[in-house]
Order: C-alpha cells, then structure tokens, then sequence
C-alpha cells in the first residue's frame, strides 16, 4: 500500500517541477513587463536561474520515486 | 570507535565555538543591511536600496551550495579538521575585511563590487563549514548519543544570530553617552565595529582547532586507503547516493530551511517594516526568544536519539504551516494604531519638520511622537507639498505610524509569538545534523550531506525574507502573503518527507 503510495506520488513531483517552473518564468515575465528596470529583471532573473536545477532534481526525485527506488522508506 | 566522554566535548566546544563565529559574520551583514544600504548602495528610494543589501544578502545564501561542493569535496579527500578551518580563514578574513572598505562616496563603484566580492566568499566558507563541523562531531560521538551530540553544533546558527544582534546594540548605543550621537555615529562609521571584532574572534577559534585531531573515522578510512578519490562524482553521479541527496533535500532540508528563515529572519523583518515596531524593540524581542529557545535544540536533539529524527521534524514542519497566519495576524493586531488614534495622548513631542526637494516640489514632512497612558509611543508622520507658499496636501498624505514602541504587556506578547516560531525551529533544526550524517557513508558524506543542507537553508530558506518582501509588492492587499511562500514549500516536504523518509536511527556510521 506505502509502496503503491511512494511510486505514484512520483508523478506528483515529475509534474510539479514544470508546472512551478511554468509559474514562475510566467510571474517573472509579467512583472518584468510592468517594471522595467534593471532591479526587477537581476531580482527574477536569479529566481529562474536558481531553482531551474532545483526543479530539474525534483523531476529525478519523482522519476526514481516511480522507478520504485524508494520502495522502502530510506 | 567513539571518544570518551571528556574528549567529546573538547570536540564540541572546539568546533561549536568556530560554527558560531562564522554564523555571527555571515549574519551582522543581513542585521545591519539598511546601514550597508546607505554606506554601499546610494539610491535615492530606500526600498531600493534595501533591496540591493538584500540581493547581496541572497547572493551569500545562493553561493553556499557552491562552497558546500568545494569544501565537501575538501573535507572528503584532505580531511574535516583542515578544511573546516579553511573555511574559518576564509570566513573571518572576509568579514574583517567588509569593516574596511570605504564607502561609495569615497571611492566609488568599486565599493558595492568589493562587498559584493567578500559576500560571496563568505557565503562560500559558510558553504564549507556547517558539513565539516556536524560531520566531524558526529563522526566522535557515541551510538545513541549522536542527536544529543550534534544538537550542540545546531545551536551555533541561533547562538550566532544572538551574538551578532548583541554585540550590534552594544556598539550602537556605546559610542557617545548621548545616544542620538551614538546612533549617528553606528550610523556614519560604527557599524564597521562588529565587522573589525570577527578578526580577533577568529584568531581565538583558529587557534582553539589547530589543537584538535582529525575525525577518527577519516583517520581510520586513510590509513586503510579507502579515501574516496572522487566524491562529487560518488555523491552525485550514482544513483544509489544521488537518490538520498535528492530525498534529504526535498523530505527534510527544504522545509526545515524556510522554517528556520522565517521564524529567526523573517519574523524581525516584519516586525520591522510591516508592523513598524521600533529598531531597538524589534530586536531585543528576537533576542529575548532565542534566549528561551535555545536549549531545546539539544531537548530536540536528544529525544530524536530516542524516537527517532523523521516525527520530531516533520511535526515542526506541520506546525508552522498551522500556526504562521494566525501568529503573523496577532503581531499585526497588536501593533494596530487604529484604536490609539482616537485617543488623546499622554503626551506629545513638539513636531520636527524635515524638507526634501523632490520633482521640483518642495515636500515637508512633519514627525510628531505621540505617547499614551498604558504606555505605547509611535512617531505620527505628515507630508504636505509647498506650492508658493500655500501648504496643500499630496496625494499621499495619509499620516504614518512608525517606530512603535509596545508596552511592557504587548513586547512580551511579541517575544512569546517569536519564541513559538523558534521552538519550532529547535524541531526541525535540532536532529537533522544526525539525520544527515546517519544518511550517508564516510567517505563521501562531507560533499553528500552539505550541498542539501545548503540549498535548503541557503536557497529556499536564505531567500524566504526576499521572496516574503516581493510577495507583497505584488499582492499589497494582504499583509501576510509573504507567508505563502514558507507555507508551500514546508507543506511539500512535509508530504514528501512523511511518506519516503524512515524514523530509523542508524546506530553505526562508520559504513
């Protein structure tokens, strides 16, 4: 049951990396729009920049946890 | 292949002692960030400036994860003793030398980029020291003592804040017996002070862990020539590894960083600027929670080595989500005005009345402090523009109340919310050191167990006061939005730490 639980969860996190990334290159972009200027754009910049390999090792998390790697509670 | 009980805190004393003067220099930098503004990044909009303090802050946070690969991967081919105290070199050659850069009036760009330069290196040893410091103490102490052990080092980051915040209001009001002076003098050279001091701190602590032997299991991995030859690729190119590096980040580090974030940053910065409680109030509050707060690192600490680590966090983590708004929503009630202004004050000062010329506009802005009978103060600020003479209001020209002062009842009222928020912290923070080193084997476990301690607490928790403040520049309509953001991320590993990670204690981490 933990185990079906662990494996499909996986798809959770697989999907939640680009859905936040979607949302914030998306809320980064609106408020460049509305704010032009040099502090806002190295501001979201960074944000993006940050978590893009953030994301990216949430999305292997969730492929190994569908891989059932973490079949047993580590 | 333990050490005696008397060795054992020898070994805590030493490595404790260096953790928590690196955290007082990497911390007097974010307590003094309005200061640092004014001195490094000239901007006509005080927001602005603050802002830019603030990204220089983040830029200390984002690097730590770099200097965690750097020195993890030190720590794991030269050893933990000699590592951990280059990274105090580091460290405390950087501070000193903030203390002594002139300020952009006198030399210009150049003083910004040199800041920004000595930041980032110091966020690069803080990258460096925390993994060599519970990695080294954990790697002396005793099965089923080893939560208890390690909480010692865990409370180095709060004890560091404490220090940092101390010896800033000492400075502050120690440098003219008037203390208006004093503070204009902090203001124009006195913040260097706290800065200058780290030097002779360090000094102290480098001298202290020159005298300590390197970790036994290190030793005992050398000499059998089992030193792993390469450690960032061992921690993070096989999957065995990578998959607990992945899991301790997102089951455990994440959420715990932005807890810590909030309730020993965050929580300040609001009281600052939302609730507009005067400096000094809204940091002896903080001081006077981590005070109380403190010892239940090792309470936490201890009892994970009892029940184990996984229930103890996960259960700080819960109550943060649950408890944050309603905490945030009692320190804006209780810092509300609104019932004073109908009042007739105990007293009130003369006005002060300050002229800026802005947009060709004469703008004055009119101070007067007003003081009631159970004891609250705040300063009443009016602006009106000067056409030719005739005093007309801007569109702005709702009065503000700024530099509250709480009476005694209310402060304490703030000093319990803050110390909630803290002993949550103590849950999260107390037993991940243990849990972190029980997760990983020797040999790789300085690089394995820094990078996810760093990203956690320098990315998603060092960035929370940050994202908090641009959180409500977009929604200006609910002050507390700016707790989404910890709220989220805490509740994510909350589940995902519920549900992957085991409450097993490993009673051997000589592996």
């Amino acid at each position: 049951m933990m185990n079906q639980l662990r494996k499909w969860m996986g798809l959770i996190w697989m999907l939640l990396a680009p859905l936040s990334m979607f949302y914030l290159i998306k809320t980064a972009l609106h408020q460049i729009a509305l704010h032009p200027v040099t502090d806002t754009k190295i501001q979201w910049g960074v944000f993006v920049i940050v978590f893009i390999p953030i994301a990216i090792g949430l999305c292997i998390f969730g492929w190994y946890a569908w891989k059932e790697e973490y079949k047993r509670q580590m | 292949m333990s050490t005696s009980p008397k060795g054992i805190w020898k070994v805590i004393g030493a490595s404790s002692v260096g953790t928590l003067i690196e955290w007082y220099d990497f911390y007097i930098f974010g307590s003094l960030a309005t200061v640092i503004a004014s001195q490094f990044f000239p901007q006509t909009n005080p927001t602005a400036a603050l802002l830019a303090t603030l990204a220089t802050f983040a830029a200390g946070f984002i690097v730590r994860p770099f200097g965690a690969l750097v020195f993890g991967r030190l720590g794991d081919l030269v050893g933990r003793k000699y590592t951990f105290l280059l990274t105090l070199i580091i460290m405390g050659g950087s501070t000193f030398a903030i203390g002594l850069v002139p300020s952009y009036e006198s030399i210009g760009f150049a003083a910004p980029v040199i800041v920004l330069l000595l930041r980032l290196l110091q966020g690069l040893a803080l990258g460096g020291e925390y993994g060599g410091a519970a990695t080294y103490v954990a790697e002396h102490a005793p099965p089923g003592k080893r939560g208890y052990y390690t909480s010692w080092i865990q409370t180095t980051a709060t004890l560091g804040l404490f220090v940092s915040l101390g010896v800033i209001l000492l400075v502050r009001h120690g440098l003219d017996s008037d203390i208006n002076v004093s503070i204009q003098k902090f203001n124009d050279w006195g913040w260097r002070i706290p800065f200058l001091v780290s030097i002779i701190l360090v000094g102290v602590s480098i001298y202290i862990r020159l005298k300590m032997n390197e970790s036994p299991l290190f030793s005992r991995l050398k000499s059998e020539g089992k030193v792993s030859v390469n450690p960032l690729k061992e921690s993070f190119g096989h999957k065995t590894n990578l998959k607990m590096v992945l899991l301790a980040l997102f089951g455990a580090t994440m959420g715990q960083g932005v807890v810590w974030y909030t309730g020993q940053f965050y929580a300040q910065s609001f009281i600052e600027t939302v609730c507009k409680v005067d400096f000094e109030q809204s940091r002896t509050m903080l001081i006077w929670a981590i005070l109380f707060a403190t010892p239940f690192f090792v309470v936490f600490g201890s009892w994970s080595d009892k029940v184990g680590r996984k229930w103890i966090m996960m259960a700080g983590m819960f109550l943060a989500i649950i408890f944050y708004r309603p905490i945030y929503q009692q320190f804006l009630d209780l810092s509300d005005t609104t019932m004073y202004q109908t009042q007739t004050p105990a007293s009130t000062s003369q006005p002060v009345i300050h002229t800026d010329e802005i947009n060709e506009q004469t703008i004055t802005t009119t101070s007067i402090v007003k003081t009631f009978a159970d004891g609250f103060a705040y300063t009443q600020k009016s602006r009106d523009t000067v056409f030719a003479g005739i005093s007309k209001p801007v569109a702005d020209a709702t009065p503000v109340y700024t530099d509250k002062k709480l009476p005694a009842t209310v402060y304490w009222k703030f000093v319990f919310l803050i110390f909630v928020q803290v002993i949550f912290v103590t849950m999260v923070y107390g037993p991940i050191a243990a849990f972190l080193v029980e997760m990983f084997p020797t040999r790789i476990r300085y690089t394995s167990m820094s990078l996810p301690y760093h990203i956690g607490n320098g990315v998603f928790g060092g960035l929370t006061p940050f994202i908090a403040l641009l959180l409500t520049t977009i929604n200006t309509g609910d002050k507390l939005v700016g707790l989404m953001y910890p709220i989220i991320i805490s509740f994510v590993c909350l589940i995902i730490g519920m549900v992957y990670i085991s409450n097993k204690v490993d009673p051997d981490v000589s592996d």
